[in-house]
């Protein structure tokens, strides 16, 4: 047992916790934020693969912009706490019958497969170094130019798309 | 010293969050939790994604997880509209209650 074996069962416990909170909090706002320190654990698993860019890429995208978007939407509708309406009684069977085949089936992918490779790559070599985020840099840049463009179109369509779906029509009330 | 995580320990998570993501969309009504699980499964990826980038010791996963996260950043926006859009209708969110394309 050393640190790094430590810190990542840890993590792994806080990560799978607080997807759990998500799942089973009653209250909008809890779920969020239980989402929030789930996204923060992932962003230390990034840190530990070495990937320092995408950790903080993480954090500011995901938990800072995003989940203010979600927070602000939920105080906007007032939607905390949901009235509990009809359930259907085998919904909640059912799905937990095919998350766990979907996990099962993945699991037995991942063992069946992945005995051979199942070692991470020169481990301390070419990571966490500023060279390795220059490297990043110039491949996102160079390579990988024109998706990086299209992305801000994406941005711009989706920015656009929302003002005109949320604008109100001309003598529309309410 | 630092010992390596095998990568199997990073896939293993990647698909237990993957797979309670997954539940959330099933068994939960509201839809914002809904798309918190959406985005909870878009983690998931991203995870084994930068787990194998460090595998095979190539930059491109990386990269395409940035670019995942801007399109699930340009989704969030547009579905958090259409559930305000909703809820300005129909005064309601739950999703038992969207059953008519029209109103």
């Amino acid at each position: 047992m050393n640190l790094t074996l430590i810190l990542f069962i840890v993590l792994a416990a806080v990560a799978v916790a607080s997807a759990a909170g998500l799942l089973i909090s009653r209250n909008t706002v809890y779920a969020a934020l239980f989402l929030v320190l789930n996204f923060a654990t992932v962003a230390v698993f990034y840190l530990l693969l070495g990937a320092p860019f995408i950790a903080l890429a993480q954090v500011t995208i995901y938990a800072g912009a995003i989940m203010v978007l979600f927070l602000f939407v939920i105080m906007l509708l007032g939607s905390e706490k949901l009235p509990k309406g009809q359930v259907l009684l085998w919904q909640r069977p059912v799905a937990i019958v095919l998350a766990a085949l979907l996990l099962g089936e993945g699991g037995f992918l991942l063992f069946q497969r992945l005995r051979m490779t199942a070692n991470l790559a020169n481990p301390e070599a070419s990571v966490n170094t500023t060279e390795a985020l220059r490297t990043l840099g110039m491949t996102l840049f160079n390579q990988y130019l024109l998706p990086f463009e299209v992305t801000s179109v994406l941005l711009l369509v989706a920015m656009v798309g929302v003002i005109v779906l949320t604008k109100k029509e001309k003598g529309e009330s309410g | 010293m630092v010992q390596t995580i095998p990568l199997s320990w990073y896939l293993a998570i990647s698909m237990v969050l993957f797979a309670m993501g997954t539940l959330g969309v099933l068994i939960r009504r509201n839809p914002l939790i809904i798309f918190m699980s959406i985005e909870l499964m878009l983690n998931a990826a991203n995870l084994a994604f930068v787990a194998f980038a460090r595998s095979f010791d190539v930059l491109t996963g990386q990269i395409f997880v940035f670019f995942v996260m801007t399109v699930s950043a340009a989704e969030v926006a547009v579905g958090l509209a259409l559930i305000i859009i909703i809820f300005r209708n129909k005064h309601s969110i739950d999703v038992d209650l969207m059953n008519s394309l029209k109103g």
